[in-house]
């Protein structure tokens, strides 16, 4: 066992060994002896020292749990933060997600940073607090009330005095901590006064990105760090059976093997070396566990036990469904999909001293929350979580919780194994077959029942869908699956029947828009009018991990509400926009909506198309719409497709999308996120599909070959974007919107080009060609 | 085991390293340039693209043999964030990009065509991205800043 060399405070706190990230190079060490940091390794959140310090240099340091994945938070931190204290943009400097360091927030996930850094408890509220504070001091110092106080760039002025009776935060401040709690009552600055909050500010990361000088995760070079490899189960559930070390042990590169339960790793001394030390390692399985055959696989999810619940029952559905004139039916499939990172995940851990509570671990993760995976790492090696620091460097886009956690886990339990620091870079195969977590399959039946009047009356939907593992959490590290390997128990599904629901939550947008969700005596939480509905989901023990990936179940659901819209649009005879604006009754929902409609100079008519013939290459358009998890942004899409109805391949020529999130932080940064949720939701919908093979247990999506993706050299749409800003209200998610309503847009716009629906994703030529067939 | 010679980014590097270990490793672990980077090992993404010789190449899949004695320029090699390369303003300026981690391929690979290629139109360059993979989608971008340096270097 190795030596620690340093105190448990210096080994926790020390960041010299590392610059992380480009921006914030030398002062951390200086600047983090400013925090609050509790015996138990906590930062107080209701501090505001925890979020801030003011260097007498000017400087402003700001902490943060919420992290930068490429969607540019970290630059909306900075405006927020430039915004509230009146200070030049490039005097801020954000610090993010490090235990010991920033405040406990959660995961960066859910569309919820910038609706969490603005609401009380928040950022903004820290600042606020800090900055109202600063003008008292400078009230004392100048001997003037603060209403006769202005500030700018930092420095206090008295209105209409001399250039002399000047003072600024950092002389203030001195060095000094705030030493106050975050004040509830502070009001921050009305969206109507911003300069820096709703400009097009440059991304503060992209010049060091374009130049190769950013530092990501892959990028941790440590003092005597050794790399690893991990050597995983050919086969889903698999078990060691034995593993021979001697088959590296003439290999160059003073090899070690690790094997813990069923987690099997190399370390040695170079990228190379361990690469082909994995390779060589010779491990006997067993077979591998039981899954269903991926042809069968909606029909398997049916037949399993459930844990089920209802988002909405108006307890009626039975009898108006008898009641309507017309019903509508159909069923959406859903396969698994994968984040498909493009960086295969990689991690650095050091662990000292083995276990016990005198045992120290620092890890290096790209993960989506430091706290959580403290805390579920702590369990798997057997440390007290006070003395495991996770310091998050960020990775390529992660779009969710895919291998990041995974990958730290197994650099942790390598270096616990060898006393070294090891850097885990995980190979493309084990990454998709092995190492992410996938977004769940989904089978969704939905039926609607119409009046005489041709207006929805009653909506029910029933679907089926599987989880395993999930994001890691304080409870058990065998909920991932490296941790699951180590031999930590997998937590079951527990068989359960639903129960009434007693408030309207549509977080997941399992209800879709045009129910009202009215539960039991509560006013209404849908954005709807159909009154009689019922929304049912049965969730069924998964054979894969799955963890969220963006949009989780709101994508799956959207598409399965929104393509059902169309088809009873269809089936009415109604124009696609005009039908869905009947059934609505949230205002912001219908101005998105209307937005995209005009900017697309949407075709008013029902659809198919008329006049389109049934070979050959066809156009039409489809629209879709969402309120992102019930209350968090509003979105609509219009797409305009091509399809070449021999071969069976859509082109998606044009997509036109709007979004209403509140006000508007960065409007260059929300479009260019509205433009990538695009493209990706477009991939997502005609390519992306993970595959597995039953009589071997295993994954066959194991690359970019076998698991295809949107890519360069596909036919790029035209992309237009329509930004809302209203000021008077609350900011809302912005990353997950376009993504939830492109399958759909794309969908319905196939029918509307070929009366051909597609309720299977992908929309792959094989897929629609079936489609096709199928045609009345 | 002979000594294996690459000039990188200007400078020349003398290196030991078994002559089939993948050229990223050397640049990425050795050099600690930060520019290239391992995507999927399988020349399939391209997040390690290089030039070597001015041609862009996997460097993930490209053994030090076939480096030896060639010259290898990375993004790093192009500017710096204080001075960067015409092609690194465009990409800037556009704000093409969202994590930026496969910025190697598009940039690379654009570059080495446009410059070769006067007045190159848009979808000559989109072309020449064929099989890169963005899994962001800054591609509506990322093709604006290429056609934008297009224009500034015809």
């Amino acid at each position: 066992m190795k030596s620690t060399g340093a105190s448990r405070r210096e080994f926790l706190r020390s960041a010299g060994v590392l610059i992380v990230g480009f921006s914030m190079a030398g002062e951390n060490g200086k600047l983090a002896a400013q925090n609050t940091i509790s015996p138990a390794g906590l930062v107080d959140a209701t501090q505001v020292d925890s979020w801030i310090t003011i260097g007498a240099d000017e400087m402003i340091t700001i902490y943060s749990g919420k992290v930068e994945f490429g969607q540019g938070f970290s630059t909306v931190q900075t405006q927020l933060v430039a915004e509230e204290l009146s200070v030049p943009f490039n005097r801020v400097k954000v610090i993010f997600g490090d235990t010991g360091l920033t405040p406990d927030q959660g995961v960066t996930s859910g569309s919820q940073s910038t609706v969490t850094e603005f609401k009380p408890g928040g950022l903004r509220q820290a600042v606020d607090t800090a900055r109202d504070a600063l003008f008292q001091l400078a009230s004392q110092q100048l001997n003037v009330p603060t209403s006769e106080l202005t500030v700018k760039d930092g420095v206090f002025s008295v209105n209409g005095q001399d250039p002399a009776g000047h003072v600024s935060y950092g002389q203030l401040l001195q060095g000094q901590r705030f030493n106050l709690t975050l004040n509830s009552k502070t009001v921050p600055k009305d969206p109507s006064q911003y300069t820096v909050l709703g400009t097009s500010v440059q991304r503060i990361d992209l010049a060091a990105k374009a130049t190769g000088q950013f530092q990501y995760v892959q990028h941790v070079r440590l003092p005597g760090m050794l790399q690893g490899k991990v050597v995983r189960p050919p086969a889903i559930g698999a078990t060691v059976v034995s593993v021979d070390k001697g088959s590296v042990a003439s290999l160059p590169g003073s090899v070690q093997v690790v094997v813990k339960k069923d987690f099997v790793g190399v370390v040695a001394d170079t990228e190379w070396h361990a690469i082909q030390a994995a390779k060589a390692l010779v491990v006997t399985w067993s077979s591998g566990a039981t899954l269903p055959d991926q042809s069968n696989l909606y029909a398997w999810m049916q037949q399993q036990r459930s844990l089920d619940s209802f988002t909405v029952d108006s307890g009626d559905t039975d009898q108006t469904l008898v009641q309507a004139v017309r019903k509508v039916t159909a069923q959406y499939l859903h396969p698994f999909q994968m984040h498909g990172a493009l960086a295969s995940s990689c991690a650095v851990a050091d662990v000292r001293g083995g276990s016990g509570s005198s045992a120290m671990a620092r890890i290096w993760s790209a993960t989506q929350g430091v706290y959580p995976q403290r805390d579920s790492v702590a369990l798997l090696l057997g440390i007290p979580p006070a003395n495991v620091r996770v310091t998050f460097v960020e990775g390529s886009g992660c779009y969710g919780c895919n291998g990041n956690d995974m990958v730290s886990f197994d650099a942790a339990l390598l270096s616990q194994a060898v006393g070294q620091p090891v850097r885990v870079q995980y190979s493309r195969k084990d990454e998709m077959a092995a190492g992410e977590s996938y977004g769940p399959a989904y089978v969704v039946n939905l039926t609607a029942g119409v009046d005489r009047s041709g207006q929805i009356t009653v909506w029910t939907r029933e679907a089926w869908t599987l989880t395993k593992g999930d994001r890691p959490n304080a409870t058990t590290p065998g909920n991932i699956i490296s941790g699951a390997l180590a031999g930590f128990p997998t937590p079951p599904l527990v068989p359960t029947a639903a129960t009434p629901p007693k408030t309207f939550s549509n977080n997941v947008n399992a209800a879709a828009n045009y129910v009202t969700g009215v539960v039991a005596a509560n006013p209404p939480g849908g954005t709807g009018t159909v009154a009689s509905q019922q929304v049912l989901t049965h969730t069924v023990a998964s054979p894969f991990f799955t963890a969220p990936l963006r949009s989780p179940d709101r994508l799956q659901n959207t598409f399965a509400n929104e393509s059902f819209m169309d088809e009873v649009a269809a089936a009415m005879a109604a124009d696609p926009v005009q039908y869905r604006l009947r059934h609505l009754s949230d205002p912001r929902l219908i101005a998105v909506l209307n937005a995209a409609a005009k900017a697309a100079n949407w075709d008013t008519r029902p659809s198919p198309k008329p006049g389109n013939a049934r070979t050959g290459v066809v156009t039409g358009r489809g629209v879709s719409c969402v309120l992102y998890e019930g209350n968090n942004g509003y979105s609509a899409m219009v797409a305009e497709v091509s399809v070449d109805q021999a071969t069976g391949v859509i082109t998606v020529t044009r997509i036109v999308t709007s979004q209403d999130s509140g006000p508007v932080s960065n409007p260059d940064g929300l479009r260019n996120q509205m433009e990538g949720g695009a493209l990706q939701g477009m991939s997502r919908a005609l390519h992306e599909e993970v595959k597995w093979n039953a009589d071997s247990s295993a994954i066959t999506s194991i690359d970019w070959k076998t698991y295809p993706v949107f890519s360069f050299g596909d036919p790029l749409p035209v992309i237009e974007t329509v930004v809302l800003n209203p000021l008077t209200v609350p900011q809302m998610g912005a990353g997950e919107c376009t993504i939830t309503i492109a399958a759909a847009a794309i969908g319905n716009a196939v029918f509307d080009a070929t009366s051909a629906r597609l309720r299977r994703i992908p929309f792959t030529p094989a897929n629609v060609l079936a489609a096709l067939a199928a045609r009345p | 085991m002979a000594a294996i010679k690459i000039n990188v980014n200007g400078s020349s590097y003398s290196t030991d390293v078994e002559p089939d270990t993948p050229l990223l490793y050397v640049l990425q672990n050795d050099l600690k340039l930060n520019g290239p980077k391992f995507g999927c090992g399988l020349a399939q993404c391209g997040a390690c693209t290089v030039l070597l010789d001015g041609k862009p190449i996997r460097s993930c899949v490209t053994p030090m043999s076939m480096a030896d004695g060639h010259e290898v320029t990375t993004i790093d090699g192009l500017g710096t964030v204080d001075n960067p390369h015409p092609i690194q303003t465009a990409f800037i300026t556009e704000q093409a990009m969202h994590c930026g981690f496969c910025i190697s391929g598009p940039m690379l690979y654009g570059k080495a065509f446009i410059d070769k290629t006067p007045n190159a139109t848009e979808a000559d360059i989109t072309k020449a991205l064929n099989g890169l993979l963005c899994r962001c989608y800054a591609h509506t971008r990322m093709i604006q800043a290429l056609v934008r340096y297009a224009k500034e270097s015809a």
